[in-house]
């Protein structure tokens, strides 16, 4: 039988994974929850993650496809605006979500013990359903207009994890912060907005003037779009080192995110 | 299986509350407050909520917490189920924790039956397998088989209740947590759910159990520790401990009379309370006076309410003034004067809480006064013992025979 020894915690700890493992069945409940719940009363249900995507790369499609003119790296406006979305919503889904949950979850923190990160990181099992759904329509836009783009959409998991992990870390970190500071809340939906105005989401590098190009490269979320680009839809591959650099920053990013949560968590039961 | 299921020691648990009354609750407000007064440092009060306390449990024991309201029950068992950290100490668990702070924790509203069973399963700490073997006998006694594919918002509240018990009671965690959650439902249900406590206990799982009912810890549990002001002071058998409560009134009575160590916000407090005889024959009318202060800044008016408790800290009724259409206006101080007729308490040592609501409770003196009840039974006839020691109070009855 399993021994658990509770002591007071130091200044700055690290989850357990084992204590995270041991638990994966409620982050299982969780995420199955939400998922059940997002679509329980509405009417169309599922098709609002069709909708979405494919009215929000519409309408960039032809703001800066047609009203603004810009290039497309030679696909059409539409699917490259739809790809980047697609990458973008991973990012910003995560981010989001995850922020909210602790508060939205407070009734459950201050009454039973489970490891508290497990509520910010079950937001990310039903941003992936979204996301495998609108990759899904994505495929059957590549059909449609006879893109194809090689062996490079093999590596799509891998920028969707690098996605989850940027993602998770600013929301994770947000939702422990979230519980005592509400202003968070309303904060990081503008704080991406900007994010993604910065970023090559919804146009491409090769409309941005040279002498700004630089903000744009030192952007770790450039080159994860420009990484789903290339595996999405063929384009140019991203540098070597920004390939490296990005999985460096989202790695430290991730491992911050978890200590500043860990590090507010003690008070979590307190402050609720 | 040598080592207890629970072994503490030393634990101490403090919260720090803000002197100076100024709480950002905002990152704004905290910069701008940090801005205003750069060199002020904020000045924190330390409030012990339990102080090295010691004790272990061994396996199979059912073990009752009891103390008086803040004596830091809910704050052990908070930490033994690790809802939140300690201070300082260690605790040494033998086996997984199933907790039940409150029923239905994690149930939602929009999710079926079903679904909440195993959603509440899996958080209590059951593994997703230990749900499916045992789903059926929770179904069963939760008796809501019939509305399982329903969503639990439109179940009555004693359905949901049950179905919440239901899961819980079938935990099959080493040690078992439970707060309060026997006072509700209905008589039948909470039968069974003492017997189901007692069966786990037997099992040679361990049970721990915080209440202030005094009457559930000495049917469910086989030892108890008594917390007073988050010291241990007593740990041993159920009766030693419920003593220990009972003699513990006169401390609380004269600490409670500090209007700010009691609970409620305080916009309004209780000046005086006074019970009109302190020792009365078994039918008298009971009269009790007060006096609450005024506040000019409250808005509407508010209602007062009283607890008459028997020793052990149950509660035999409970006089609400809205029951009655008394409003008092807050802007002016108020004197009154509760008047109970027709109840016949048994012989014995009562005391009555009482209560300023609005829309929450504003000050909730408990502990305001006792009073004593001579063992004079109000019958025409005498004879054994045996014929008043059961029920909770008297009654006015006659047999007629046909």
């Amino acid at each position: 039988m399993s021994k658990t020894v509770i002591t007071p915690p130091g200044r700055w700890d690290l989850p357990s994974v084992k204590e995270l493992w041991e638990a994966r069945e409620v982050l299982v409940s969780f995420g199955r929850r939400d998922v059940l719940l997002r679509y329980r009363q509405t009417v169309i249900g599922i098709a609002w993650v069709i909708l979405q995507p494919l009215a929000s790369a519409g309408i960039f499609a032809i703001v800066f496809g047609q009203v603004a003119d810009l290039p497309s790296n030679g696909v059409p406006y539409f699917i490259f605006a739809f790809a980047g979305q697609l990458a973008w919503n991973v990012f910003s889904g995560v981010a989001s979500r995850s922020s909210s949950s602790l508060v939205a979850n407070q009734s459950l923190v201050s009454k039973v013990f489970f490891p508290r990160m497990l509520v910010p990181l079950s937001t990310i099992l039903a941003v992936l359903v979204d996301y495998a759904v609108a990759f899904g329509l994505f495929v059957v836009l590549l059909f449609v207009y006879g893109i194809n783009p090689g062996w490079p959409i093999l590596l799509v998991p891998f920028w969707t994890l690098l996605a989850v992990l940027l993602g998770a870390a600013i929301g994770v970190a947000s939702s422990a912060v979230m519980v005592k500071y509400r202003d968070v809340g309303y904060a990081l939906p503008w704080v991406i907005q900007i994010l993604m105005y910065a970023t090559p989401v919804a146009y491409s590098l090769e409309a941005v003037p040279a002498n700004l190009l630089w903000i744009f490269n030192i952007n770790p979320l450039t080159w994860l779009l420009e990484g789903f680009r290339w595996s999405l839809l063929g384009q140019a591959a991203p540098e070597a080192w920004q390939v490296v650099a990005l999985v460096v920053v989202s790695g430290l990013a991730f491992t911050g995110g978890a200590l500043i949560f860990q590090k507010l968590e003690r008070g979590f039961a307190d402050v609720i | 299986m040598a080592d207890p299921a629970v072994a503490v020691k030393g634990l101490s648990k403090s919260y720090r509350i803000a002197k100076s009354g100024f709480r950002p609750t905002t990152a704004a407000e905290a910069v701008i407050n940090r801005v205003k007064h750069p060199l002020h440092k904020p000045e924190y009060e330390d409030f012990e909520a339990l102080k090295d306390v010691d004790f272990e449990v061994p396996w199979g024991e059912a073990l009752g917490i009891i103390g008086r309201n803040g004596a830091g029950k809910s704050t052990l068992l908070k930490l033994l189920t690790r809802i939140t950290a300690p201070s300082t100490g260690r605790i040494e668990l033998g086996g997984r924790v199933g907790s039940l702070l409150e029923v239905g924790t994690g149930f939602h509203p929009e999710l079926t039956g079903r679904e909440n069973v195993y959603l509440n399963g899996t958080l209590l700490g059951m593994r997703r397998k230990e749900i499916q073997r045992r789903f059926d006998e929770i179904v069963d006694f939760s008796g809501v088989e019939k509305f399982l594919e329903t969503p639990v918002k439109r179940y009555s509240s004693g359905m949901y209740v049950r179905l919440a018990f239901a899961v819980a009671a079938h935990l099959e965690t080493e040690i078992l947590a439970i707060d309060e959650v026997l006072a509700v439902g209905d008589a039948e249900f909470q039968a069974k759910s003492l017997a189901k406590m007692r069966d786990v206990a037997r099992d040679g799982r361990t049970v721990l159990y915080v209440s202030h009912q005094a009457q559930t810890v000495s049917a469910l549990c086989t030892r108890a520790i008594y917390l007073d002001q988050g010291k241990l002071t007593y740990a041993g058998n159920v009766e030693d401990a419920l003593a220990e409560y009972r003699n513990s009134f006169t401390s609380f009575h004269v600490a409670q009379q500090d209007a700010s160590r009691r609970a409620g916000t305080g916009e309004l407090r209780f000046t005086e309370a006074a019970i009109a005889e302190e020792t009365m024959e078994p039918t008298e009318d009971k009269v009790i006076e007060f006096a609450v202060n005024a506040n000019p800044d409250l808005v509407g008016s508010y209602f007062v309410s009283c607890h008459i408790n028997d020793m052990n800290g149950n509660i035999v009724v409970q006089c609400d003034s809205r029951l009655v259409g008394l409003w008092l206006d807050p802007t002016v101080p108020q004197r009154g004067a509760l008047t109970i007729k027709d109840l016949w308490l048994k012989p014995g040592k009562y005391t009555y809480d009482l209560y300023v609501c609005k829309t929450g409770i504003l000050d909730a003196w408990e502990g305001a006064g006792a009073f004593e009840i001579l063992p004079n039974p109000p019958y025409p006839e005498v004879t054994s013992d045996e014929a008043l020691t059961h029920g909770m109070v008297l009654a006015d009855f006659q047999y007629e025979r046909w």
